[in-house]
């Protein structure tokens, strides 16, 4: 209750934020600090998220998505659709119409020759551009005039909005970049550091890993924006001491991302020199459950790549472990306010989100008897149920080093015990776990465990991608040196064929309605145990207006507006 | 370098170039070995900071290996309605945030962190004064060993750490359980990873000692290569080696907690010391007892090993035995 | 003595040659991967292509051969164009970290300040307090001074900077509120408000790395001392009718200082190592930051690069190490 008024309160603030400041510079300087440091300003050669919302304070992409997921115009004048014209019938094209007027922070003007030239940066086969899949079917870009662009894609693209939409797709400068092409790309350190932008701040002074200094871009469209004239960003550190920065001494303005204890941020909040603030994006903690056999007598090739799994394909094996989990004690445990009871693979936008499912009461009971119908007995009477063909039912859980999944670990354990289930539980560094490298047995591709636990989410707000990673294909295998989004090897043939549908359908509620499907079906048939759909927290100072935390984009896409309450 | 070396006044050195400062060695010599040992109990016994560190070293022993027999909760059990609760006669150290209880949680989490501690500070003192005393004793193995050391102390080491549970943790699993094979490999990597600065230190004494008279004058009636560093060598460089026992129990307790934190050191369901303290970090404000306990044990073990060591070194110390 | 030290320098050659393949090796072998940090939403085939364009496709030799050349080769041309204004190393690509895409260099010069201030002040604080502390505990053994320093030293070395950061941030930033919890590596020392401002956020991870620091050294220090205090060299001099402070702070002093000396040899290596636990619970941000960080992100040249200036500066320490052991003790003969 009280964190509803406290974002109504934001909210609030927020629309009356344009009367708050008179001009561009007034309000000094602004503190922003992200635990993690950014290590460069070109989200292009990076996709690490520090990296991405660093630079979303110099650079700009043609539209971003709001705090609820709508997109808004921002360099462009309008948002293309198929009713205002801007994107053609046959879904093949979409055509942006750039503001007039826009000047990069260099006194020159911003053309739609930067746009194409932004395209075929990221497109060029050597320069291993990170956010290659913005412009993934995009066949020909080309500048039909000064501020007009046109996409073109192989296929019909019922969702357009990948390229130049977002945080992760901003436009960069052709003068400065022309020569950074390709295998050039990393040689280009100053312009990686410094790009030039459209967005309210210049960069003065970048120090990787550190500190980045910036000051009001001279030439932002708004002459009343931004209301300060220096930024200091500083990376570095745990999330620990953000918060308390934040909170507790009021050194910094802004703390990123705070995954704390719900009674560590609250002892913070007491400090009384900041609050915290949190939005709901699709990321949703789940348990993956293996369906293959990942039994280590098994040889490298057949090792978690043959199927079935001794025992977890049965649905009254998953639906007993799911039942178990007590989610709204791991939500007020774990993660408080940036937390809610899981059910569904897709949470939000609220469009896609699925009902089907009610997981939110632990059945201890119910999970037992589940499992005693379908014949998992305890036939020796040492605590652990054995499966009917006599093997006892012992897993192995893995998951990233982190104390709420550590937490989330011993709990979820304790529980499987009370239904006949033993466990045995693994955390790996999550340098290792989440990397990619082939010759690790402990990475979560590989999957050498039973069940294992992590986050996922996906970018923008249509989820046809991310339900990609149910097809069969996409299992990892030797073959493909283990790379391959399909964890749980889940392969069903109803999925694979309502996938291929969802690609050519287009208009939101038929989508929705065929999204919600494949999200059912991934459920029920045993790929994963969503636990908790998570949260961003983060943390401002009393004295700061203007913040509206967008989990759809960068955190900081409306820093031209944040100003000081005086 | 060499002009200087001729100006450097060496009255500290005449001394003990003129004096016979082999006297209590060889005394030794002449002595029985049984006596010997038994003056060493005797001085022993009559330190008092030794008694009262050994009585502390096994009343923590005693704590962590029998505690649980008589206080049988179990570290892991979880009981989520008395989570984060004080001290109480239910929980004498309270619980934590899920409710497990303290005082079982120390327990089990000393057993593991003496264990490692230990096993770890004996295999890295083992090891560097092993290496320091070759390196020092004998001419041509000192460069090849020193410069090994030097790799050791250049290596990485969270990448050596990395590698070696690549390379060893299946085998060890396999052979030994998870349980010990895990065991082995911490304390294995700990020990392998911090027996360079004893090394060093023995050695640099073991050069200056070598050039003493007693060490010539022993050597000059033929006493063995052997002898001559078990009898002569070894029991001058004891109070090093014991400073480096101390602090290399400390190490060792916090390496391991280090280990467990990025993910490669024991189950996230194993309580240890170090563990516990860096946990408990984040609720300093809110619950400091619980960085008290796990902060004050790890203190507790060491200052009791450090007076245990100063004891055992002037009971060893024929000068000051003789006192 | 001379020719010792300029064979030993050459010997060091081949050994820092050995040691940074070992190094090289040993990052090759160790599992991780430079994209792990990169979000799980972007698809496995997007990180294939950038692992290329970090140049990870290429055979291990290779990869090793071209960073010796980099290395060794253009990074000191750099240095000669940075001060001369010459241009020997224009279009040669020096070594380049896979996080920043920039020079390694740059970026640890860059850190070479915060760190020299920071690590190397606690150094000679904990230096010009434990030294005394070593001697006047040996010196009157068991009094209460003594046991006074025994028990600070053993429980401050006991106690991990994990926590005794936070907890001097707990009692100083968020409670008294005296000194900045959080440090500005952007702030510049030109006036004397500035340097008492540079004195404050200083003073809290000095404090830290400075304990552990001073509580191994004098328990070193201390016994040294007291296997050299019961000589009979001492005897010899008091008999002598030497004044109490000659014998101790001379002879006595000179001889127990070979421990001392090595651990001090031992530790400046690590001043320009940074301390990797104090800084990142302060925000220090120097070399010990950098170097956790680019080994979490799998950023190989980095981890390559620093590790190799460490080992650089080890063996060259421990060789002014032995040289002292010559000075400090005649007898000590290497040829």
């Amino acid at each position: 209750m009280k964190f509803k008024s406290l974002l109504m309160g934001a909210v609030a603030a927020a629309t009356l934020a344009p009367a708050a400041f008179a001009e561009r510079g007034s309000d000094g300087q602004v503190n922003i600090i992200y635990w993690q440091a950014p290590s460069i300003m070109n989200p292009f050669l990076s996709g690490g998220t520090k990296d991405v919302e660093a630079a979303s304070l110099v650079i700009e992409p043609l539209a971003r998505y709001d705090s609820k997921g709508n997109m808004v115009p921002f360099l462009a004048s309008e948002i293309p659709t198929v009713e205002n014209g801007g994107v053609s019938e046959d879904l093949k094209s979409i055509t942006w119409k750039i503001a007039p007027g826009i000047k990069w922070s260099d006194g020159s003007d911003f053309t739609a020759h930067d746009v194409v030239f932004t395209a075929e940066y990221c497109m060029h086969p050597e320069g291993g551009c990170a956010q290659v899949t913005k412009y993934e079917g995009v066949t020909n870009v080309e500048a039909l005039d000064d501020l007009t662009v046109k996409v073109t894609f192989a296929e019909p693209t019922p969702f357009p909005y990948g390229p130049f939409v977002g945080g992760e797709s901003p436009i960069i400068q052709k003068a400065q970049f022309e020569n950074c092409l390709g295998a050039k790309a990393p040689e280009c350190t100053e312009a990686n550091f410094a790009p030039i932008g459209t967005g309210p701040f210049v960069v003065d002074e970048f120090k990787p890993n550190d500190v980045i200094t910036l000051s009001a871009n001279d030439n932002y469209r708004d002459p009343n924006k931004p209301a300060f004239a220096k930024v200091l960003f500083k990376g570095g550190g745990d999330a620990t001491a953000a918060g308390r920065a934040v909170m507790e001494t009021g050194e910094f303005d802004y703390a990123w991302n705070l995954q704390l204890a719900p009674e560590v941020i609250a002892q913070m909040e007491a400090g009384g020199k900041g609050k915290p603030v949190a939005g709901f994006g699709p990321l949703v903690e789940r348990i993956m459950l293996n369906n293959t056999n990942p039994d280590p007598a098994l040889g490298p090739d057949e090792r978690s790549v043959i199927r079935p799994h001794p025992f977890l394909g049965d649905p009254a094996v998953y639906k007993a472990m799911s039942m178990a989990i007590d989610r709204p004690l791991l939500v007020e445990i774990g993660y408080g306010k940036a937390g809610k009871v899981g059910c569904n693979w897709v949470p939000a936008p609220e469009a896609f989100a699925s009902d089907t499912f009610d997981c939110s009461t632990q059945d201890i009971e119910g999970a037992k008897a589940m499992l005693e119908e379908a014949g998992y007995k305890d036939t020796n009477g040492d605590g652990v149920r054995e499966t009917p063909d006599g093997k006892p039912m012992k897993i192995l859980y893995q998951t990233s080093t982190n104390a709420v999944r550590q937490d989330f670990q011993a709990l979820i354990k304790e529980w499987w015990s009370q239904i006949g289930i033993e466990t045995e539980l693994r955390n790996i560094n999550s340098s290792v776990f989440f990397g990619g490298d082939p010759g690790s047995p402990d990475t979560f591709q590989k999957f050498y465990a039973d069940v294992e636990m992590y986050a996922n989410t996906f970018n923008g707000t249509d989820p046809q991608s991310y339900l990609g990673n149910g097809l069969c294909d996409k299992a990892p295998t030797p073959a493909t040196q283990w790379q391959g989004e399909n964890i749980s090897r889940f392969c069903d043939e109803e999925y694979d064929k309502l996938h291929a549908e969802l690609t050519k359908t287009a208009g939101l509620e038929a989508r929705a309605e065929i999204a919600k499907r494949l999200n059912d079906i991934i459920i029920e048939k045993g790929g994963m145990i969503p636990l908790v759909h998570r949260g961003r927290l983060s943390a401002h100072s009393n004295t700061l207006g203007g913040v509206d935390l967008n989990v759809w984009d960068s955190e900081l896409w409306n820093v031209a507006d944040w100003y000081r309450i005086k | 370098m060499t002009d200087k070396e001729r100006f450097v006044p060496d009255e500290g050195m005449a001394p003990a170039s003129t004096s016979v400062p082999g006297a209590g060695a060889l005394e030794e010599l002449h002595n029985p070995p049984r006596s010997q040992w038994l003056d060493v109990w005797d001085q022993f016994k009559s330190h008092r900071g030794a008694l009262m560190g050994g009585a502390l070293f096994l009343f923590i022993i005693l704590a962590v290996y029998a505690g649980p027999l008589v206080w049988d909760i179990d570290a892991t059990k979880i009981d989520i309605r008395a989570r984060n609760q004080g001290p109480s006669w239910a929980h004498p150290f309270g619980t934590d945030q899920l409710g497990r209880d303290m005082l079982a949680r120390m327990m089990a989490g000393g057993a593991t962190s003496v264990s490692v501690g230990l096993t770890a500070m004996l295999l890295a003192l083992v090891l560097g004064s092993f290496i320091g005393v070759m390196a020092g004793f004998f001419k041509k193995l000192d460069g090849p060993l020193m410069r090994l050391t030097d790799l050791f102390l250049a290596l990485p080491l969270l990448p050596l750490l990395l590698v070696m549970m690549l390379l060893f943790r299946e085998p060890l699993n396999a052979a030994f359980g998870p349980e010990q094979g895990i065991f082995i490999l911490i304390v294995a990597s700990i020990g392998v990873t911090s027996w360079m600065p004893t090394a060093r230190i023995v050695r640099g004494d073991v050069l200056a000692l070598k050039e003493r008279e007693f060490v010539m004058a022993a050597r000059s009636i033929g006493t063995t290569n052997r002898k001559l560093i078990t009898r002569h060598i070894l029991p001058n460089v004891l109070s090093p080696i014991m400073v480096s026992a101390t602090l290399g129990i400390a190490t060792a307790i916090i390496t391991e907690s280090s280990l467990s934190f990025l993910g490669l050191g024991f189950p996230p369901d194993f309580p240890t010391w170090g563990r516990l303290l860096f946990d408990a970090t984040d609720y300093l404000q809110q619950y400091p007892e619980r960085v008290f306990w796990p902060g004050m044990a790890i203190s507790l073990t060491v200052l009791s090993v450090n007076y245990l060591g100063d004891g055992l070194r002037d009971a060893l110390d024929p000068r000051i035995r003789g006192r | 003595m001379l020719t010792f030290t300029i064979r030993r320098l050459f010997l060091a050659v081949p050994t820092l040659l050995f040691i940074s393949l070992v190094i090289f090796l040993l990052l090759e072998l160790a599992p991780g991967d430079p994209m792990a940090q990169v979000p799980l939403t972007v698809p496995p085939e997007v990180k294939e292509k950038m692992r290329e364009a970090l140049g990870l496709g290429q055979p291990m030799h290779i990869r090793f051969w071209k960073w010796l050349v980099q290395f060794f080769w253009i990074e000191p041309q750099v240095l000669i164009d940075h001060y001369l204004g010459t241009s020997f190393s224009a279009g040669d690509l020096r070594v380049i970290s896979w996080q920043t895409r920039s020079p390694v260099m740059d970026i640890v010069i860059q850190r070479m300040p915060q760190t020299l201030w920071v690590v190397g002040t606690a150094y000679i604080v904990a230096i010009l307090i434990a030294l005394p502390i070593g001697i006047y505990s040996a010196y009157r053994q068991y009094s209460w001074f003594d046991q006074l320093g025994t028990f600070v030293s053993m429980v401050g070395f006991s106690v991990p900077p994990f926590f005794s950061g936070v907890l001097v941030i707990v009692i100083f930033s968020v409670q008294l509120g005296w000194f900045p919890s959080i440090y500005d590596t952007t702030h510049v020392v030109d006036s004397w408000d500035a340097f008492v401002y540079q004195l404050k956020q200083m003073i809290m991870p000095v404090m830290v790395l400075a304990l552990q620091i001073t509580a191994q050294l004098s328990r070193f220090m201390r016994a040294s001392m007291l296997d050299n205090l019961n000589q009979d060299y001492v005897r010899t001099a008091r008999a002598k009718g030497l004044s109490e402070y000659v014998v101790v702070m001379v002879h006595v002093l000179r001889n127990s200082m070979i421990p001392v000396v090595t651990v001090i040899a031992l530790g400046i290596p690590s001043i320009f190592g940074g301390a990797i636990i104090t800084e990142q619970v302060f925000k220090v941000n120097g070399i010990g930051q950098l170097l956790i960080g680019a080994i979490q992100a799998n950023d190989l040249p980095m981890v390559q690069t620093l590790t190799f200036i460490f080992a650089v500066l080890i063996v060259l320490f421990n060789l002014i190490a032995d040289v002292l052991y010559g000075i400090l003790d005649p007898r000590i003969r290497y040829d």
